[in-house]
């Protein structure tokens, strides 16, 4: 349940779709890791906070008590605690594993991929942050899947929001919780039991005039700061190009820490059209390793994504192909199969990619037929009288035009 | 301990008043305690005892194992699309009545998700044919004939009738895996499957040819292809005397002959599964047979095997496979074996096993087999198992043994100590003075979108000793360095790192020389 099988037309968009992505990790510099669909059940409890319910576990069957990832950020961490590395640009494509009741319009899954770019590591303020950023900007482009934005906050300016307005320090994260859904429901904040109105009206300085921008807004809470937040984030973004991505009048929002009860991190997340972004859990939280590595990283909603790539295809009728053949090797008359094989082989062998039918004496109607239904490009075609002049009849499929070669 | 206790009985009170929907204020008071209670247990004992590793057989990829992956990955999936192969992707996931009762005594060796109100699932156990041993463990055949549930569900499901795909993934079983032989619980296969009704032999040379292709590719050394068919064991057998009822587990004896000497297989089948001696010896006269066209023509000439209906349909095809393989070029590397048995439950026609063989040096007369790195053969009963109506989809394919090849190529690179890079930069940003952050973010930023793989140092000021330095430890090989003086002309400094020489390049032509000279390497 709420697993699919990929048929071929969804795999080879699919591999499309995850080729773009990884092709854009790897300009910015990152290797590759994997780590096991596996993990102890003890790695991963406790780090997700409310999204603990939809880990899948594993049945004890005398062994080490397992469960499925959840996500590839706390085996990330775990990797980095396990290898006593402080610094490292990795990203991880795979699949993860959640329980949740599948919206399947939504393209949200039990199984599903996920596309993570992470940078550890103690740096200069910023500047990883803004090339995740940069990373983004570039997929999405990339794909083209239309305007979209960026949204980016920070974690300790809602803190001091929430601080400002009265909100007792036990509520932060769930007051998080509430602001990160902000983009889903409409209204706002106004009327919940741990913060009114009136406190955003006490807080000073910078703080202020973002919240006073936001009553003027006439949204909901939190309102367009995004301007007065270059000043406090240093201005990295903008070099990056990415000031043309971040559009006016938005609603910022708190991205979310899984983990509940624990230390806020430093870091900036930048959180995507599709999906969010995580705060990875350092090594200290898993235990033996103690000491802390920053990070800063992003995940892609591939799912989403795709679900989109796939409407837009139906939507516009055009066939994907499913192979990536490049001529069909063919021939018009019987008892020719052995010339078919020794061509095709010899193309094979100089890398080519090229099929032909599993039959004796087919039809050369079938053959073009069968180059039109799949999309293959070019037939090259030996008879009796190519084989004799020594050439080969080359067929464009779409134009039908033939030259002997 | 106690404060451990103390902590979990607090945690207990907190649940119990948000269930009960207790005051919003009064359940603040106790979380905050709690979170008092829990930094205390930290700050006194350090850290929570917690083991820091994967799941036992199971184990992580660094980069340098991706580096390797993904090289042997490039090879065999270009393989497989040059032969027009399609990919399906199928859920880690099966019901678990699907795949329990298909692998009789190895249904134990299956990971079971906990049930946790829903339908029950298990990971799944294999893409393919499932008794193979890619290790130097022997590990017998489960006694139901059944191998690539998945793909055999899927063509079952969607009535599919003819279908070429590739299917690479990782499969999970919980069997004690020695891992110094590359066997874990959580491991990668890699299979390609021609379904349909065809021809015969044509789809089983071409599996062939792309056995072939792809060892060669990976340049893993010498290798032979062993080929057999099921029909001419059973014909064998059959004129030996062999009754019905023993089939299968001969079958297996003569497995072994690829490890152990035929004296052995022998006094296994008479001293163990009551084969009469002379049936043993007749086996023997055949079973140790191999080489090429000669020996099927050999075959077909056979008294008593050419008065066998099933093992002259079988050196039939076997015939015509070989002419096939004659066109397509490797018979040098294909081998007529009659030992070769492999899991014949599932199997009903050709069999095939691909194993590197070790040159040693010394007095050897025939190459030693390091052990197999490909297997498969044609199974034309198995869709059938699953279709509603018993409708058959003849099928061939072969399953690539994926981990055994990675394990082979890390070796190999251990060895010959060739550094592989990790990371397909192809030029560092860097500044050769202080304050010029802003002016690597900004060609940086042009590099990348001119799809340039392009890395910078993290840090606002960096010597740039340091960052020749990164360039040489990962593998970078050009520079491109921004100075105050070059900025003031207009042209940025492209550095060879290999041979040190540098030249000013004009920065609208950067991302053209950049490309040219990356594609020299």
């Amino acid at each position: 349940q709420g697993t699919r099988d990929h048929a071929p037309a969804q795999a080879a968009l699919r591999e499309r779709l995850l080729g773009t992505v990884v092709s854009c990790f790897k300009r910015h510099g990152a290797a590759a890791i994997d780590t096991p669909v596996l993990e102890l059940r003890d790695t991963l409890v406790g780090k997700y906070g409310e999204g603990a319910k939809l880990i899948y576990e594993l049945q004890d069957q005398g062994g080490e008590l397992l469960a499925l990832r959840y996500d590839l950020t706390v085996p990330f961490a775990r990797y980095l605690a396990m290898n006593k590395i402080s610094k490292m640009k990795r990203y991880h494509v795979a699949k993860v594993y959640r329980r949740d009741n599948p919206a399947t319009t939504r393209g949200r899954y039990r199984e599903f991929y996920q596309c993570d770019f992470d940078i550890a590591g103690q740096f200069d303020p910023m500047i990883p942050d803004a090339e995740c950023l940069k990373i983004v900007h570039e997929i999405l482009s990339d794909l083209q899947l239309g305007d979209f934005v960026i949204k980016v906050n920070d974690r300790r300016i809602l803190n001091g929001v929430f601080a400002v307005c009265g909100v007792p320090e036990s509520q932060f994260i769930p007051a998080c919780c509430t602001v990160d859904k902000l983009d889903k429901v409409s209204t706002g904040l106004r009327g919940r039991h741990f913060w009114s109105w009136d406190g955003c009206l006490r807080l000073g300085s910078v703080v202020a005039v973002l919240v006073e921008k936001s009553f003027t807004a006439a949204e909901m809470g939190l309102g367009a700061w995004l301007v007065r937040l270059l000043t406090v984030v240093p201005h990295k973004l903008c070099l990056c190009g990415l000031m043309e991505a971040v559009g006016e009048g938005n609603i910022l929002q708190q991205l979310m820490s899984f983990c509940a009860l624990q230390m806020p991190w430093e870091e900036v997340r930048s959180e995507m059209v599709a999906e969010k972004g995580l705060s990875p859990e350092a090594a200290d939280r898993i235990g033996e390793y103690g000491r802390k590595v920053p990070c800063v990283g992003v995940s892609i909603g591939i799912e989403r994504i795709f679900s989109i790539l796939e409407q837009r295809l139906e939507a516009s009728g055009e066939k994907l192909r499913t192979t990536e053949t490049q001529v069909l090797v063919a021939t018009p008359q019987k008892h020719l199969l052995a010339a078919r094989m020794k061509l095709i082989s010899e193309l094979w062998d100089a890398g080519i990619k090229a099929e032909m039918l599993y039959k004796k004496d087919p039809k050369l109607l079938k053959q073009l037929q069968y180059c039109e239904d799949t999309g293959i490009p070019l037939a090259a075609i030996v008879g009796e009288q190519e084989l004799a002049d020594g050439v080969v009849k080359l067929r464009d499929v779409a134009t039908r035009k033939e030259v002997r070669v | 301990m106690a404060e451990e206790a103390a902590v979990r009985a607090q945690a207990e009170t907190v649940r119990r008043l948000k269930q009960d929907k207790a005051d919003a204020d009064e359940i603040a008071k106790e979380v905050a305690k709690l979170l008092e209670m829990k930094a205390q247990l930290g700050t006194d004992e350090g850290k929570h005892k917690f083991v820091l590793k994967t799941p036992k057989g199971t184990r992580d990829f660094g980069p340098k194992e991706m580096a390797i992956r993904e090289r042997a990955f490039k090879a065999i999936i270009s393989c497989f699309k040059r032969h027009g192969a399609e990919v399906i992707d199928t859920p880690v996931f099966e019901l678990k009545e699907t795949l329990t009762g298909k692998y009789g005594e190895d249904s134990k060796l299956i990971y079971d998700l906990k049930d946790q109100g829903g339908e029950l699932l298990s990971l799944r156990y294999d893409l393919t044919i499932s008794c193979h041993s890619w290790g130097d463990d022997s590990f017998s055949c489960p006694s139901l004939a059944l191998s690539q549930v998945p793909f055999a569900r899927y063509l079952a499901m969607n009535k599919i009738t003819n279908i070429k795909r590739y299917h690479i993934a990782k499969v999970y079983r919980r069997d004690n895996p020695a891992m110094t032989r590359g066997r874990y619980r959580e491991f990668y296969q890699c299979d390609f499957d021609i379904a349909g009704q065809f021809d015969p032999m044509i789809p089983d040379a071409e599996c062939l040819k792309i056995v072939h292709e792809i060892l060669s590719d990976l340049q893993l050394g010498d290798f032979v292809i062993k080929v057999n068919d099921r029909r001419i064991l059973d014909g064998v057998f059959a004129v030996c005397g062999v009754p019905d009822s023993k089939f299968r587990t001969i079958c297996s004896s003569v497995d072994k002959l690829d490890k152990v000497p035929w004296e052995e297989v022998r006094s296994e089948m008479v001293a163990e599964k009551g084969l009469s001696p002379e049936a043993a010896d007749r086996i023997g006269e055949y079973v140790q047979l191999h080489g090429g066209l000669d020996l099927i023509e050999q075959l077909l000439q056979d008294p008593q095997l050419s008065q066998n209906k099933v093992a002259k349909e079988g050196l039939g095809d076997m015939k015509l496979l070989f002419e096939y393989l004659t066109l397509f070029g490797i018979t040098g590397k294909i081998s007529f074996d009659l030992s070769l048995a492999r899991g014949l439950d599932y199997y009903t026609g050709v069999i095939f096993e691909a194993v590197l063989l070790q040159q040693d040096n010394e007095h050897l007369e025939e190459p030693l087999s390091v052990g197999s790195v490909a297997g498969g053969g044609r199974y034309d009963g198995l869709v059938g198992m699953f279709d509603a109506k018993g409708r058959k989809v003849p099928c061939v394919g072969v399953s690539i043994g994926i981990e055994r090849i990675f394990s082979i190529l890390e070796q190999r690179l251990e060895a010959s100590e060739e550094k592989i890079r990790t990371t397909e930069t192809q030029v560092l940003v860097a500044s050769a003075q202080k304050k010029l952050l802003e002016e690597r973010l900004k060609l940086i930023s042009e590099l990348w979108d001119a799809g340039i793989k392009a890395e910078m140092l993290y840090k606002k000021n960096p010597k740039l000793l340091n960052q020749l330095q990164y360039c040489e430890e990962t593998g970078i090989p050009l520079v491109a360095i921004v100075g105050e003086q070059e900025l003031k002309e207009g042209v940025v400094k492209l550095r060879i790192v290999a041979t040190r020489e540098e030249v000013n390049v004009r920065r609208e032509s950067l991302v053209e020389e950049i490309r040219i000279r990356t594609s020299q390497c």
